[in-house]
């Protein structure tokens, strides 16, 4: 009798609380669906406006198909600025940066996980504390150092610096992952000759590449998106980029242009995307060591 | 034998010193050169050139009795940092809290979905939502309609214009989102199960036993949320340009404007060492505060 009814009861149970499961996770489902498009939906009404006629963006109620797709609006836009130039001058922007990070970084990060010195400790604290350290006190100074250097309205103030270490975050991000490899490895290259230069480029980086692509695909979506450096030190139109550029048309919303706006916007959205699917992997675990950190 | 070893160690030294190089010359030029040059310029009223007079402690004086727009430019940022700091941290604890069940099918798009805002983050993302929130023909005006609201002129209403931006920034916490979830999914899957052993229920769970663990990702979002909301700058920037009537008039805007609108190279370092010391003494209290409520394993 007894051992019958221990037998009933967690099956009973088992059941009533698949059931209130099923439903837990069918509400999960709804609330994520729902909050996704919330997410996506500024998106989407981008696309839509960047192909409608002019007639067809501004009228009430808001259509999310337009009527007929037009690419007006594209070609018009992308000329309404010299687009094509800003679109240069990012590119060359964001690439010199992120190769100056990648190298710059992982070569210090080689320095901190391989050799010693009696003030190595030291100067990896400094490296953590730069971290911490607030841009805005910097801004000024570095400022007037570089107009100093007359590098005003130039790109190299954008460029040059992140040849200096790459940025603390990133020597912090790499050094890890070059204590992850075995020392011997170094040794037996040492034995068969290699310098250290070699051992660092030939073969410690293409084991660390998971980590460079981290370090690469964050600092792409950073530098082709930052605004407030350009801001500060370009001044001339030939030598904006995107994110200056797109300034142009700040008020134009009411002046119907706003699907030309759309249009550009796009255009500049969608390396950024290309560049998250192809990187996804890569970008989830930069966030997940930037969390390591705290 | 002993020599033999100090010359490895030298020149282990050496090597040390050649590969940190860029880092200490990164350093020296781009760190501690501006660190001691804009302590120095507080004290003074250089210009752009960085050249000027030693007027001793009147740019702290001017910043705290002769101009207004401190206070208001603080006080909007204060503004910005309590109400999206905390609204952020809930959203994007809630939203990871949902993710985090292994029987979510299509992880990875709603992952994906919740980040993508982020990632595109910048000026184009930005004037969306300008258009987004357009009075007349904006979509979030529109769909205010059918629930028979007439919505606010939004970024050219004083009182609107602020909330406009915050709720922008909503959109765009996918980062907050997977850093918590990344510490949701650490939390031992055994504590759960003897949890249910017990007969907790979900709810019982999540507040006894989910809550408490995500406590450190959620102070390291905390602060995280409170430096970057003090430097808030392009958002109102590239929207509002700071108005309409200083209403979203940011301190990095001011610091911005005085430094590179005025040229007044003195004072715009002295407002950038407030709020660097401001936000120093936030931080330092919110840390103070943690050992109330943020569970440490050890």
């Amino acid at each position: 009798m007894e051992t019958n009814v221990v037998i009933k009861k967690p099956t009973l149970n088992h059941k009533s609380k698949s059931k209130v499961e099923t439903f837990n996770l069918a509400i999960s489902y709804v609330l994520l669906i729902l909050l996704a498009l919330v997410f996506i939906f500024p998106f989407l009404w981008m696309i839509s406006t960047a192909f409608k006629l002019p007639s067809e963006a501004y009228i009430l109620p808001p259509k999310l198909l337009p009527k007929t797709f037009t690419l007006e609006n594209f070609i018009q836009g992308w000329q309404y600025a010299d687009f094509t130039r800003y679109t240069w001058n990012t590119i060359i922007v964001t690439t010199l940066t992120t190769l100056g990070a990648v190298f710059s970084a992982s070569f210090v990060a080689y320095g901190f996980a391989r050799f010693k010195s009696r003030y190595s400790s030291i100067l990896f604290t400094i490296v953590l504390g730069t971290m911490m350290l607030p841009n805005q006190v910097l801004l000024i100074p570095t400022y007037i150092l570089f107009s100093k250097l007359g590098w005003l309205d130039t790109l190299k103030p954008l460029i040059v610096p992140s040849y200096f270490g790459g940025g603390a975050f990133n020597i912090f991000l790499l050094r890890q992952f070059f204590k992850t490899i075995p020392v011997e490895l170094d040794q037996a290259a040492k034995i068969d000759g290699a310098n250290s230069f070699q051992i660092y480029y030939k073969i410690l980086l293409p084991i660390i590449k998971p980590a460079l692509m981290t370090v690469a695909v964050m600092s792409v979506a950073f530098h082709w998106n930052d605004f407030m450096t350009p801001l500060i030190y370009l001044n001339s139109d030939q030598n904006f980029t995107l994110a200056l550029g797109l300034q142009f048309f700040q008020n134009s919303y009411g002046s119907s242009q706003v699907q030309m706006l759309m249009a550009v916007s796009l255009i500049t959205v969608i390396p950024l995307l290309i560049l998250f699917f192809i990187g996804q992997k890569y970008f989830v675990q930069g966030i997940a060591m930037s969390g390591l950190k705290g | 034998m002993k020599k033999k070893f100090n010359l490895s160690m030298k020149s282990e030294s050496k090597l040390f010193y050649l590969y940190t190089s860029p880092f200490i010359l990164g350093f020296l030029i781009f760190t501690l050169y501006p660190v001691i040059y804009s302590i120095i310029l507080i004290f003074t009223d250089a210009d752009m050139t960085g050249t000027g007079q030693f007027v001793g402690l009147a740019n702290i004086k001017k910043a705290f009795a002769q101009d207004p727009l401190f206070y208001k430019s603080l006080k909007n940022t204060l503004y910005f940092v309590v109400v999206s700091v905390p609204l952020s941290l809930i959203v994007s604890f809630l939203v990871a809290l949902l993710l985090n069940n292994k029987k979510i099918k299509g992880m990875g798009i709603f992952r994906t979905t919740f980040y993508i805002p982020y990632i595109t983050a910048g000026v184009a993302v930005t004037l969306l939502w300008g258009w987004i929130f357009n009075a007349q023909y904006g979509l979030i005006n529109y769909f205010l309609s059918f629930f028979g609201i007439t919505g606010p002129n939004w970024l050219s209403d004083s009182n609107w214009a602020m909330p406009a931006i915050i709720i922008m920034g909503l959109w765009t916490i996918g980062n907050t989102i997977i850093i918590t979830l990344a510490g949701l999914q650490d939390i031992p899957e055994q504590l759960y199960e003897s949890a249910a052993i017990d007969g907790a229920s979900r709810l019982k769970m999540t507040t006894h036993i989910t809550l408490p663990l995500a406590t450190p990702t959620l102070f390291f979002n905390l602060v995280m949320g409170i430096i970057g909301g003090f430097q808030v700058f392009m958002q109102p920037f590239v929207l509002t340009e700071g108005g309409p009537n200083y209403a979203t008039y940011t301190y990095m805007m001011h610091i911005y404007n005085n430094a590179f609108k005025y040229g007044e190279m003195g004072y715009a370092s002295t407002l950038a060492w407030i709020l660097f010391i401001l936000i120093l003494i936030i931080t330092l209290i919110v840390n103070r505060t943690s050992k109330y409520w943020v569970y440490y394993e050890n």
